[in-house]
């Protein structure tokens, strides 16, 4: 990284401090601001390295975005928030607890205030709209039948499926069946909601309304939202926070409309989707002349 | 000559991995019979997809497979003067040896490939990760009460096999080649013993049965999330099961009729 890219960045992650800060619970020293702290996170797959050093803290009661080129670790990162893998190196906590350090139950039990929306949505296939949102209710709640029916009718009205209970996973278009999926995510009124690439492969109209839904949902309730995307137009009209990485690190951070100014090379290529840059057009190779008339490789 | 020891070597380091994943996901599986013991909507509800739908493969393969040991038996045995004993001996091979043998291959086939193929996609569809950040326990959910219901299976679905098959003998050897009703029933009767054949039959379709669920659940739970790797694995369940079926039907056989 340049100095000047370095310089940027820190400039961003100040405003990103700030605006993590403020408002929400600035109370020096309780440090309860931020509801994730990823500190120096080193992870990598086989040889492969995905995080070296990744520092982020999600603030509170807001919209953050983790964006990058694909490939980058996003949804690795949400596993490694979720307890589902494991790092190297380094810490992630959550509302204070250190999610690696916690014994199975203790985890599980942290799992019920965290949703998450799996890109594919990972509905049960087995069963129709309506058990899809009442199973993490039967699984944690002994609610009665009737309770348990207006609760589900109520998560379906927030994502306007309620006429929808009736059919299978199989019936719905991939935009409907996200909206389920995040009924159920919500099912147990959790304190934060990861999502996984809500936006890939919607139509304009399903992804509109996923926009106004992750919006929506954190405002009236009060949620704390992690979007992992790569889609830079809907994400950065929903969030407040962004994150950008790259190489297993966090490049530059900040408001949107910030890194939209970035003086940063790559955040530039990034956020306006230019198809050259300090990320080439062209993948490793040796001259084309050489391979056209070279000795074959 | 050193590639070849490597590649060995690599073998047999992931074939000693393998068990230690299978083994610790075994220990799993038992750890959480409780849950589902308390919840037994779970288990009934395997019982009716592992256990009933494979009740149709076995019922007939169980009557043609004792009708063709009447037809063989006979022409034996009709050599010999001792058609009376044809009954005893489509009864013993059947409750002995190809009653659980045969209904374990068949099982492999049909539930431990089905069980393979669910487990499989459901990991391939992130349906096993959605349960985890849902503060629920995959093994406890979905694989115990599959296993549970497979090892309940097998011997009820021997039993069937069996009995359909000296139905199918009887028919052929009785009904159609004329061997003496009274006698044909009297022998088996006199001959079969409890604990020599029945329990040590009994005994068999358990551990296979055991067996076949475990290598189904491993395999589908273990498998490669793609369309490539759960079609892998459940190859690898109907191969594994029958082998490792044949080679502990040897070793028990060998143990009960010494």
């Amino acid at each position: 990284m340049s100095r000047r890219e370095s310089k940027s960045t820190e400039a961003s992650r100040q405003r990103a401090v700030q605006l993590s800060a403020g408002g929400q619970n600035d109370a020096p020293g309780q440090g309860t601001a931020s509801l994730v702290r990823i500190r120096d996170l080193y992870f990598s797959r086989g040889e492969r390295k995905i995080f070296s050093g990744l520092n982020i803290e999600i603030p509170r009661g807001r919209i953050t975005a983790i964006m990058g080129p694909s490939g980058t670790g996003k949804t690795t990162l949400l596993k490694l928030i979720g307890g589902q893998l494991r790092p190297d190196q380094g810490t992630v906590e959550v509302d204070g607890l250190d999610v690696h350090q916690l014994n199975m139950k203790e985890l599980y039990r942290l799992r019920m205030r965290m949703g998450m929306l799996f890109q594919s949505g990972a509905l049960l296939t087995d069963l129709n709209v309506f058990e899809n949102v009442a199973f993490p209710l039967r699984e944690h709640t002994r609610l009665n039948e009737a309770l348990l029916r207006k609760l589900v009718l109520l998560k379906l009205e927030a994502v306007g499926l309620r006429g929808a209970r009736k059919l299978m996973p199989s019936e719905l278009s991939g935009g409907m069946a996200r909206r389920v999926a995040l009924a159920r995510a919500i099912a147990l009124d959790p304190m934060m909601i990861m999502y996984d690439e809500p936006f890939t492969g919607q139509d304009p109209i399903s992804m509109g309304v996923l926009v106004k839904l992750i919006r929506q949902l954190n405002d009236a309730a009060g949620l704390t939202s992690i979007v992992v995307s790569h889609d830079v137009e809907e994400t950065s009209a929903i969030a407040d926070l962004l994150y950008v990485i790259s190489d297993g690190r966090v490049v530059e951070s900040g408001d949107p409309r910030s890194l939209r100014e970035s003086g940063s090379e790559w955040t530039r290529q990034f956020m306006h989707g230019l198809p050259d840059g300090p990320v080439p057009f062209h993948y490793p190779a040796p001259p084309l002349q050489a391979d056209l008339f070279g000795e074959p490789a | 000559m050193t590639e070849a020891i490597a590649r060995l070597g690599r073998f047999g380091i992931d074939s000693v991995r393998h068990l230690g994943r299978a083994s610790l996901l075994l220990v799993q599986v038992l750890a959480s019979m409780g849950e589902v013991l308390r919840r037994p909507r779970l288990l009934l509800e395997q019982l009716f997809s592992v256990g009933v739908l494979t009740v149709l493969i076995i019922a007939v393969s169980g009557l043609f497979v004792g009708m063709v040991l009447s037809l063989q038996g006979y022409y034996i045995l009709s050599q010999f003067a001792a058609e009376a004993t044809l009954g005893v001996m489509v009864a013993a091979s059947l409750v002995r040896e190809l009653g659980p043998v045969v209904t374990a291959l068949l099982f492999a086939g049909r539930a431990g490939s089905a069980l393979t193929a669910e487990i499989g996609l459901m990991k391939a569809t992130e349906q096993l990760s959605g349960l985890e950040m849902m503060a629920v326990n995959p093994v406890r959910r979905v694989l115990t009460p599959r296993f549970l219901a497979g090892f309940i299976s097998m011997p009820l679905l021997a039993a069937l096999f069996s009995a359909l098959g000296v139905l199918g003998g009887w028919f052929v050897g009785v009904g159609l080649l004329g061997v003496d009703d009274g006698a044909w029933w009297g022998q088996m009767q006199a001959r079969i013993d409890w604990n020599e054949d029945l329990m040590n039959g009994v005994i068999k379709s358990l551990v296979f049965g055991f067996t076949c669920v475990w290598i189904a659940i491993f395999q589908g739970y273990n498998s490669v999330p793609t369309s490539a790797g759960v079609s892998g694995a459940t190859t690898r369940t109907v191969v594994h099961s029958s082998l490792a079926v044949l080679a502990l039907d040897f070793a028990l056989t060998a143990l009960m009729f010494d």
